[in-house]
């Protein structure tokens, strides 16, 4: 057993980072830095420069415009660009709906669709969860009936992330109740600028928009947007949240945020002592790093085990539930390390052109709405609790 | 024995409960929110009026109440109907100038003609820096004080402010008001709802209350048994929030607190709930037993609350799933205002190591 990265990774390594020295704009790797908000200008601009390089969609395949990256490149690509505050790349074209055309999708679907993710033609959100249909998503209830060349669409999706930036929407839709509940859901792609279509904002609890309800009265789709067979949608839709979930474990992301939250314990005094010193406070600071260290061997364990052409459906399961689990206790420890500074939330202070000073400690004021807002990953992309029951039924047999 | 607060008591509850109720819905939050001193005047001349907050002071300082379960109940109310205002901010201020014997400033605040606050921790700077302790120099009725005080609740809209402040014979007491020379305010929200500022002071004209800092620390441990019952009580709303929702919310065709999963950690967050009421229980029972006991109960209810809290403002947001994280939810902000009940007072692991090493106090006396 040898866990040392080849002189060809290292070499990439290098790549990726003169890359990133050199592309990566200040100012977004400073609002990212700081925590401020991604517009959708931001987060196209760093697609556009990455589609430039060619690096936008590195784990699709070659002949659509993939890199053919090894899985551990892939790694390397994500750790490094987490590493220099490089936005994140919004996954639902790219990494969600691209793997399901590719795999599932007619070749005309893919010529068509794929260059205008990689373009930044089209911006696409998900739809999936309804209210009645969360962590049981077979029961959703969105119609899709067919009427002579197109489906006519109603019901309600809602979590949409960023829908309100989306042209398209890829949308599970039910278009039959015969049989299992899982047998007649069909693979939709939307228009968003469809007559009868409405996105209603939803406020989360730390103030924010980042997701919607989107309302379907009499939406008329073609059926050439249809991917694959009807009624075969849900084996499409597991196969794009393995997807989501490899992508969800972030172990790059918690990485560097690690090395942040070690700097904040290094120059944060309690007591007349820098808190990295605090017996309490160093105890949950080690027990995070050595939680993080063995992770970083599991995500890799699982990628080499991708790599060799195994689906890593139950493990995608395991990294998404401990990766969120540590990104959640880092943002906890953020936190605590503020102390009573963690109340004072300036939220002008998230955009940017933001001018005024400070409150407290400079990184202070994002961290009690961004360990709130977190509390997310715990729920989304499949609950924790639902990953637990894959698990349980995929992996122990029970 | 006896664990019921009593008739007295209970009329007070009562009262309060049905005031914030009427006067501070959810709506009325919404709109004390959004206003730059992030409380509603009017909700809190009114509860003047009633008479509240007379209930935190004893009848000599011209009040009506002031013991720690005095204390406890109100801050219960706040906890379940949660107003945001000055409470804390008037307990502390407030207990002060009691100590000081000036119910003439404590009738104004209690009568709510005039707010105040109570600064005590330094500020902090951009880079981590905290200020050196405030310090005061003159003598008898005429002081002045320097220095800069961080996170002080609604300084914004306070007349007067305490501030602890080192006299070169200990830390010391002092009234200063905001309108004052030498006296600079910033303001700003809260991440929970509310505000709070940061306080300058430059040679700023100021009071003597009290030079006996056993009177500051006593004020700091009736803050202590408030957090507690607030904090108490705030768990308490929230586990019967997620308990309807685990009985109404349906997946895979059945109530989902039908689910094992969900039903063994709900029973640990109702476990864990019913020893954070024994916590600040003991916190307020502890409180007239001397400054060792009464310091060693406040560190075991803060702890308690800081643990607690976190385990079940986390699980109630994860039971609700999607909706558990949305604004329009009751739910969310409950779980905001529970976890920042953890940063007001000190949080989990400040107060378990005072536990510590008031517990080595304890013995190095017995020996």
């Amino acid at each position: 057993m040898n866990l040392d990265f080849t002189p060809e990774d290292e070499a990439f390594r290098e790549e990726v980072r003169t890359f990133l020295k050199e592309k990566l704009p200040k100012r977004l790797s400073d609002k990212v830095r700081t925590g401020q908000h991604l517009t959708k200008a931001d987060m196209e601009e760093w697609h556009a420069i990455l589609n430039e390089r060619g690096w936008l969609a590195n784990h699709w395949p070659v002949e659509w415009g993939g890199t053919g990256w090894s899985v551990m490149q892939r790694f390397i690509f994500e750790t490094e660009t987490a590493i220099f505050h490089a936005p994140r790349i919004v996954p639902f074209g790219l990494s969600m709906l691209a793997p399901v055309l590719i795999k599932y999708g007619t070749e005309e679907q893919c010529r068509h669709y794929l260059p205008r993710i990689l373009d930044g033609t089209d911006w696409w959100c998900q739809g999936y969860s309804e209210p009645g249909a969360g962590s049981d998503l077979a029961s959703l209830k969105t119609q899709a009936v067919r009427e002579g060349d197109h489906y006519i669409v109603n019901g309600q999706k809602t979590w949409t992330t960023l829908g309100q930036h989306a042209d398209w929407i890829f949308c599970l839709v039910r278009t039959s109740s015969e049989g299992k509940r899982q047998e007649g859901i069909s693979f939709l792609l939307i228009d968003m600028k469809s007559p009868g279509i409405e996105v209603r904002p939803i406020k989360l609890l730390d103030g924010d928009y980042e997701v919607n309800e989107v309302f379907f009265t009499d939406v008329k789709v073609p059926v050439t947007n249809l991917v694959g067979e009807e009624n075969q949608g849900w084996t499409y839709a597991k196969y794009l949240l393995t997807y989501e979930r490899t992508n969800i474990a972030g172990v790059g992301a918690s990485m560097e945020l690690l090395d942040r939250l070690k700097d904040v314990a290094r120059t944060t005094m309690r007591g007349g002592k820098p808190l990295a010193e605090d017996p309490f406070y160093a105890a949950r600071l080690a027990k995070l790093e050595i939680d993080l260290e063995n992770m970083k061997t599991t995500n890799l364990r699982v990628l080499d085990a991708a790599g060799a052409g195994h689906a890593p459906v139950a493990e995608s399961s395991m990294l998404k539930i401990r990766g969120t689990e540590i990104r959640q206790e880092i943002n906890d420890l953020m936190r605590r390390a503020a102390g009573r500074y963690a109340q004072p939330f300036v939220a002008e202070a998230l955009e940017e052109g933001f001018n005024g000073e400070p409150v407290g400690p400079e990184w202070a004021n994002p961290v009690a709405s961004q360990y709130f807002n977190n509390r997310k990953l715990s729920i989304f992309g499949g609950s924790n609790e639902v990953q637990r029951e894959i698990i349980t039924k995929a992996v122990l047999g029970l | 024995m006896d664990f019921s607060i009593g008739e007295d008591r209970q009329m007070l509850v009562d009262t309060l409960s049905r005031y914030l109720a009427d006067k501070a819905d959810w709506k009325a939050r919404e709109a004390a929110l959004e206003s730059e001193a992030g409380f509603d005047k009017d909700m809190w001349a009114g509860m003047a009026e009633l008479g509240i907050l007379g209930a935190l002071f004893g009848e000599e300082a011209g009040g009506f109440g002031g013991s720690p379960f005095d204390i406890g109940v109100v801050f219960g109310e706040v906890g379940r109907g949660l107003p945001t205002g000055p409470f804390l901010a008037t307990l502390l201020a407030g207990k002060l100038l009691e100590a000081a014997g000036d119910s003439e400033t404590l009738g104004n605040v209690i009568a709510g003609a005039s707010i105040a606050t109570f600064a005590h921790h330094p500020a902090v700077g951009a880079d981590g820096s905290v200020a050196p302790q405030a310090t005061a120099s003159g003598a008898g009725d005429s002081w002045t004080l320097s220095g800069a005080k961080g996170v002080v609740d609604y300084l914004g809209s306070a007349d007067i402010v305490v501030v602890t402040a080192e006299t070169g014979n200990g830390l010391g007491a002092f009234l200063v008001e905001t309108g004052a020379a030498g006296v600079s305010v910033r303001d700003y929200p809260l991440v929970d709802g509310g505000a709070a500022g940061e306080l300058t002071l430059d040679n700023a004209p100021a009071r003597l209350l009290t030079g006996d800092s056993a009177a500051i620390d006593a004020a700091l441990a009736s803050g202590v048994v408030a957090t507690a019952w607030e904090a108490a009580a705030v768990m308490e709303v929230l586990r019967d929030q997620t308990l309807e929702y685990l009985r109404t919310r349906k997946q895979f065709g059945i109530p989902i607190g039908k689910f094992q999963a969900l039903q063994h950690r709900m029973a640990t967050v109702a476990l864990e709930i019913e020893q954070a009421r024994s916590a600040a229980i003991n916190a307020a029972a502890n409180f007239d037993k001397g400054a060792a006991q009464r310091d060693r109960f406040g560190a075991a209810a803060m702890y308690t609350v800081g643990k607690v809290g976190r385990l079940v403002a986390e699980e109630a947001i994860q039971m609700h799933g999607g909706i558990g994280m949305t604004w329009e939810l009751p739910l969310s902000h409950y779980a905001k205002r529970l976890t920042m009940l953890g940063h007001v007072m000190g949080d989990e692991d400040e107060h378990l190591a005072r536990f510590i090493e008031l517990g080595a106090q304890e013995t190095n006396r017995a020996a």
